[in-house]
């Protein structure tokens, strides 16, 4: 079944890393959330979007040799844990780089770049995955 | 007058060496690099296109300035080798850049001058009052058939400039010359595009480029000398140092925006990646002439004066030009022909 509703509304979050923000308690969240886990009731209305800047650091790391289909052209590949400069925890792929360059707390920018595509006919996702910055 | 307010640009890391690909196909590198004049080229990645390219240039032009994004009336994206045949790039890059959405955009097409197309478009919508700015990229991955010549030079990159009011540098003038010249094409659902061997020079490159030259210094009434940067469209290294000495420009008027013998030729991109790197280093006073050229045939011309407000431009808020070219990772064929879709895979 065709993603692409999906993919569309989540879209600018996956371009541009616009999470949410508790008006409340002022947590910031990734993937961005209706209602603040924390606040609950009290933050309907006062989740306001914000894109993060894109940078952050390496928290953890693995070295990915047996790839998904769509990703066997980039055997082998890093996939980090990255705590982004205003807090959250991001998920993404480290591209440009071998993995031996990698090391826990070393710096990533985020880039956009093509994530998957659905066969040869469907459509082009595209979103985040973070470089070395140098 | 509609000047450049920012401007960047992106080039893949991955580069590979003409001597990589001449030992494939049994050729003699050294002819290559001294009859080419290319010593390497750019290859995009695995998870790169035009979209992705074009995204990095303008983020590095946005990063620039301080034009709110919210206040970017246009967006156009010359390319010829956009992701989708049918489905915009620019309207994706609206998305990804988080501009307006009260926004005039438009994916453009004219072989290697589409970049400077649009560039002429944002130009008149900002002289016409339309926008107060706009942004243009030129971007490619473009691609040649094993074995063929342009496998030596179809390269990858990129370039965005945002064009207002009170920008750094002065557009003086522009003008396009054009003609119906078949020198390249590809046709409808072709993976690889044809071109006409030695009839790409002389008909196409030359007379388009030279003509074009020479009607907008007869326009501005200027000479050769009157510039201190020429940059020209480059399918090669060749084409281009042939064609400033032609018109009677130096080596050190052309020098700086010479880029294709290290990083190929990025088509739509191919001028203007060499204007950035002139306006990485340009200085208030300094006059450009820059001419691009698409086949099919035409040329677009532009006479470009730096003001005093390249002194406070923010140019260290991104990566030059010339420091994405020396930060390459070179791979070989087998790495190349992996990357550029070259081989079949299962499910493909």
């Amino acid at each position: 079944m065709s993603e692409v509703p999906r993919f569309w509304r989540e879209s600018r979050h996956r371009y541009r890393l616009v999470g949410t923000r508790c008006g409340k308690c002022d947590t910031l969240y990734f993937p961005p959330r209706v209602i603040c886990p924390s606040c609950r009731r009290e933050s309907v209305g006062a989740m306001r979007e914000e894109e993060m800047s894109g940078e952050g650091e390496i928290y953890s790391f693995t070295v990915v040799h047996d790839g998904l289909e769509q990703f066997k052209m980039q055997v082998p590949y890093v996939i980090a844990l990255i705590r982004m400069k205003e807090g959250p925890f991001v998920t993404g792929q480290i591209v440009d780089c071998s993995p031996g360059e990698v090391k826990i707390g070393t710096k990533v920018s985020a880039t956009l770049r093509k994530v998957r595509t659905e066969g040869k006919e469907g459509i082009i996702q595209y979103g985040y995955k973070f470089t070395i910055t140098h | 007058m509609s000047s450049i307010v920012s401007y960047g640009s992106y080039i893949p890391r991955y580069r590979i060496k003409a001597e990589e690909i001449a030992k494939e196909w049994g050729e003699n590198p050294e002819n290559i690099k001294s009859g080419l004049f290319i010593y390497s080229k750019s290859v995009p990645g695995p998870d790169e296109d035009v979209l992705t390219i074009s995204a990095e240039a303008a983020k590095n032009t946005l990063k620039r300035s301080d034009v709110d994004r919210k206040k970017i009336g246009a967006i156009y994206v010359g390319s010829e080798s956009h992701p989708y045949a049918v489905k915009p790039t620019s309207s994706i890059l609206v998305e990804a850049l988080g501009l307006s959405y009260d926004i005039h955009s438009a994916d453009y097409e004219f072989a290697c001058k589409a970049g400077t197309a649009a560039v002429q478009n944002v130009m008149a919508m900002v002289d016409s009052g339309q926008i107060e700015n706009g942004i243009a990229i030129g971007a490619d991955t473009s691609q040649g058939a094993p074995g063929d010549a342009l496998e030596y030079s179809a390269s990858a990159g990129g370039t965005a400039i945002l064009i207002g009011r009170n920008g750094f540098a002065d557009f003086n003038a522009t003008l396009s010359f054009t003609t119906d010249t078949p020198d390249f094409w590809r046709r409808e659902g072709e993976k690889y595009p044809s071109h006409g061997g030695r009839f790409t020079g002389e008909p196409a490159y030359f007379k388009h480029v030279l003509t074009g030259a020479k009607k907008m210094m007869e326009r501005q009434k200027t000479k050769p000398g009157d510039y201190d940067y020429a940059v020209f469209h480059q399918p090669n290294g060749k084409f281009p140092t042939r064609a400033a000495k032609m018109l009677g420009f130096k080596d050190e008027q052309v020098k700086d925006g010479l880029l294709t013998p290290y990083i190929g030729n990025t088509y739509s991109s191919s001028m203007i990646i060499g204007l950035s790197a002139i306006l990485d280093k340009a200085e208030s006073g300094d006059r450009i002439l820059a001419v691009a050229f698409g086949s099919g045939a035409g040329s677009d011309v532009f006479d470009i004066t730096v003001n005093d407000r390249i002194k406070t431009f923010r140019r260290e808020r991104a990566k030059g030009v010339m420091e994405q070219v020396n930060n390459p990772i070179w791979i070989d064929y087998a790495t190349y022909v992996k990357f550029r879709g070259k081989i079949i895979m299962r499910g493909a």
